[in-house]
């Protein structure tokens, strides 16, 4: 919102993506997720603004692809048209952990169903990039929803709209606190 | 009198005995005379019987009298023609319980039945239904999978004959059953249609046949040898004609016996018509277009079902093509400005070059938004040079830039001196759903930019082909490296994009015709100075950089 404001005109994420949201994943406070939709289905995996690591003073202390012993996510390779390889992730899946300098560890999830296309390895090398630009060169993983489900992804996510309404309530709760 | 020799009299007997048909007899004969197979299948029958039941020890000479005394009635072999497959083998079913199943063992029937005037008739009424502009055909039969399998078996049959009398004939000189059927019915359906029926042409007449009831004769073929038959997504069957003849040649002669009879079965059923298709082979038209408008994409922009944008690049082009040629679909390609249009199975395809440019006016009276030139009909060959050359030639373009941080003038004079930079670029996002994922270097030969204020200024680039410009200026969520904003350090983003030129000289260049020489020369770069608007920026595909 504020970008068209500075620019006078629409950026890239404003013109070609959708903004969906998911907040408290797996019920942990505040980890929220953004998740862009492009008009042709497919999907950034981001750091919603709300997300603890996003907030003032913390810094990363490493970024993991390898979620389990048999799997790491930078092992996936897509090939063709029809990305044929690439995991199929669920909502819950994890896509990476990252831990930051104060010992707490978060850990991101998919958010849509989908074939993985390709995770962030630039993040490994800079991960200031993820605290600096987490919509743009941060992003976490990009994913192809299935053709047929590509209006059913979004059934679990919010809208911009709601997604505010849901930090003003959090504000609010924190004030009668 | 029939080629037939001494020799082949013991070959003919087991095979007329086996439920063979004259024809097939002839073919396993190794006869190349193709006329003997043009002969009235009655006729043919009678003397094939006649020359069996004839003693061995009489010669040809003497072999007419003979025959008068030992020939049995022919009408017991006569194929019951008037209640043949004709009609989706209603009838057949009738005439086959009535007497012993005459329908050949090895053909089934298609030798027998399908190559006489009538069905030259049935051919050429399909094919003029169709409305087809040819000068001469090709005609291709594909048969049922099985009839090499019934072949195999009747030629050991033939093997051990000859074993026994010590000949000695090779299984490539058995003429097959596909070409004596197009040497008996090429000149028929030739006489129907009045065009040759060629080796090659531009136009295929392809009839297929189909025999249910034995394509479990294959079956046996899968479980000796497994390797042959690989489940192919596509097709229906994992018995291909091509598997089975693969299977044929490596199983061997107990093996084959073992599993199938030999002679094999007597059908039931005649052999039926699957379909009699007709294919034009595509003709390939290129030329060169202008586009004139910000908002016309190159292919039709739809999604779910919904169409984004009116019209597209692709459908002006092709439309009036499509019409012309009267072709059944289409493939669109382009390399920027010079495109190609495959015209999928055209009924016309003979086109004059003043005929040619008359459809060049259709496309251009038809819309202000495109101009096309030199269109002309050229090869395939010619189509794919147009493709091949990509990565050596280069493209101008000329972008608005807007920049997050204030620039001034000397800001952005750096970039003038940057020469031939090598970037890498991912497969952009927003044609990531249809492309590979991939990694493309590419180079930007020159830049040169032009101050407009604090938050913008003009691009001119140089670049190899097959650059994405944008994802060059914005950087795509950093999968362009190095990018615009790398280069100013600053958030760049794209608010036009022209294309200034393309550096190719194909298709060749049409003079045109006095008349239109005002109207031709339009430059190919457009809009330099419109000032940036907001339905510029949301609505553009831009085809073009493709």
């Amino acid at each position: 919102m504020e970008d068209t404001e500075i620019r006078g005109a629409p950026s890239v994420i404003d013109r070609y993506f959708t903004k969906w949201y998911k907040t408290d994943l797996k019920g942990k406070p505040c980890e929220d997720h953004c998740v862009l939709q492009h008009s042709n289905r497919i999907c950034v995996i981001t750091l919603a603004e709300t997300h603890p690591l996003l907030q003032k003073g913390k810094a990363i202390k490493s970024i993991s692809y390898q979620i389990s012993s048999a799997c790491s996510r930078l092992e996936n390779k897509v090939s063709g048209k029809s990305k044929r390889g690439g995991q199929f992730l669920t909502e819950l899946a994890p896509l990476c952990r990252i831990t930051s300098t104060d010992g707490e560890e978060f850990t991101i999830f998919s958010c849509v169903r989908g074939r993985l296309l390709e995770v962030n390895a630039d993040i490994l090398t800079r991960p200031n990039l993820l605290l600096e630009k987490p919509s743009t060169e941060g992003y976490i993983a990009i994913i192809l929803p299935k053709f047929e489900e590509s209006k059913s992804i979004t059934e679990g996510l919010l809208t911009r709209t709601e997604y505010e309404d849901v930090v003003s309530k959090r504000a609010a709760m924190k004030d009668l606190l | 009198m029939l080629p037939l020799k001494e020799k082949d009299r013991p070959i003919v007997r087991a095979l007329l005995d086996a439920g063979c048909c004259a024809r097939c007899i002839l073919r396993f004969c190794c006869v190349s005379l193709q006329s003997a197979y043009r002969q009235n299948y009655e006729d043919l029958t009678c003397e094939l019987q006649s020359f069996a039941d004839t003693r061995e020890t009489s010669i040809s000479g003497d072999s007419a009298e003979k025959e008068q005394q030992d020939v049995p009635p022919c009408k017991k072999i006569r194929l019951d023609i008037e209640k043949g497959g004709d009609e989706d083998g209603k009838d057949v079913k009738e005439s086959a319980e009535k007497t012993e199943s005459n329908i050949c063992v090895v053909c089934l029937g298609v030798l027998q039945h399908f190559c006489d005037k009538d069905f030259a008739k049935k051919i050429a009424e399909t094919v003029m239904a169709e409305k087809y502009e040819f000068h001469s055909l090709v005609l291709s039969v594909s048969l049922p999978a099985q009839l090499s399998v019934r072949e195999h078996s009747a030629w050991l049959l033939v093997k051990k004959e000859m074993r026994e009398k010590t000949m000695c004939l090779g299984k490539d000189d058995v003429i097959q059953v596909k070409e004596a059927y197009k040497w008996i019915l090429h000149s028929l359906v030739s006489q129907e249609l009045g065009v040759p029926a060629l080796a090659k042409s531009l136009f295929e007449v392809s009839v297929g046949f189909k025999h249910p009831e034995t394509d479990g004769d294959c079956h046996f073929l899968a479980a000796t040898c497994s390797g042959c038959f690989k489940p192919a997504k596509n097709k229906q069957s994992v018995f291909t004609r091509m598997a089975v003849v693969k299977a044929l040649e490596k199983i061997t002669e107990e093996s084959f016996r073992r599993k199938f009879s030999c002679p094999p079965k007597r059908p039931t059923t005649l052999c039926a018509l699957q379909e009699i298709q007709c294919l034009h082979v595509p003709v390939f038209v290129a030329g060169r277009y202008n586009k004139f408008s910000r908002t016309l994409p190159q292919t039709p922009w739809v999604i779910d079902g919904e169409r984004r944008m009116e019209s597209s690049v692709e459908e002006l082009i092709t439309a009036p093509l499509l019409s012309a040629f009267q072709a059944e679909g289409f493939n669109f390609s382009s390399s920027g400005r010079p495109f190609a249009v495959e015209l999928l199975n055209p009924h016309k395809a003979q086109f004059s070059t003043e005929e040619v440019h008359q459809l060049q006016e259709t496309i251009n009276k038809s819309s202000s938004k495109i101009r096309v030139r030199d269109l002309q009909i050229v090869t395939r060959e010619a189509v794919g040079h147009m493709k091949e050359g990509e990565e050596e030639k280069t493209k101008s373009y000329c972008a608005l830039i807007w920049t997050q941080r204030p620039i001034e003038e000397n800001d952005i004079e750096f970039l003038n001196d940057i020469k031939d930079l090598n970037i890498a670029q991912k497969t952009p996002l927003r044609v990531l759903h249809r492309r590979p994922l991939a990694v493309r270097q590419r180079v930007i030969h020159t830049m040169s930019a032009q101050y407009r204020d604090s938050h913008h200024f003009c691009l001119q680039l140089r670049t190899q082909a097959g650059t994405y410009i944008k994802e060059f200026v914005h950087g795509d969520f950093g999968r362009t490296r190095p990018n615009l904003c790398d280069l100013m350090k600053t958030e760049t983003d794209i608010l036009e994009l022209d294309v200034e030129s393309v550096d190719v000289d194909w298709p060749p260049v049409i003079p045109e015709p006095e008349s239109q020489k005002g109207r031709s020369s339009l430059p190919e770069h457009q809009h330099k100075d419109t000032p940036p608007s907001q339905e510029d920026i949301q609505c553009h595909p831009l085809g073009s950089l493709f």
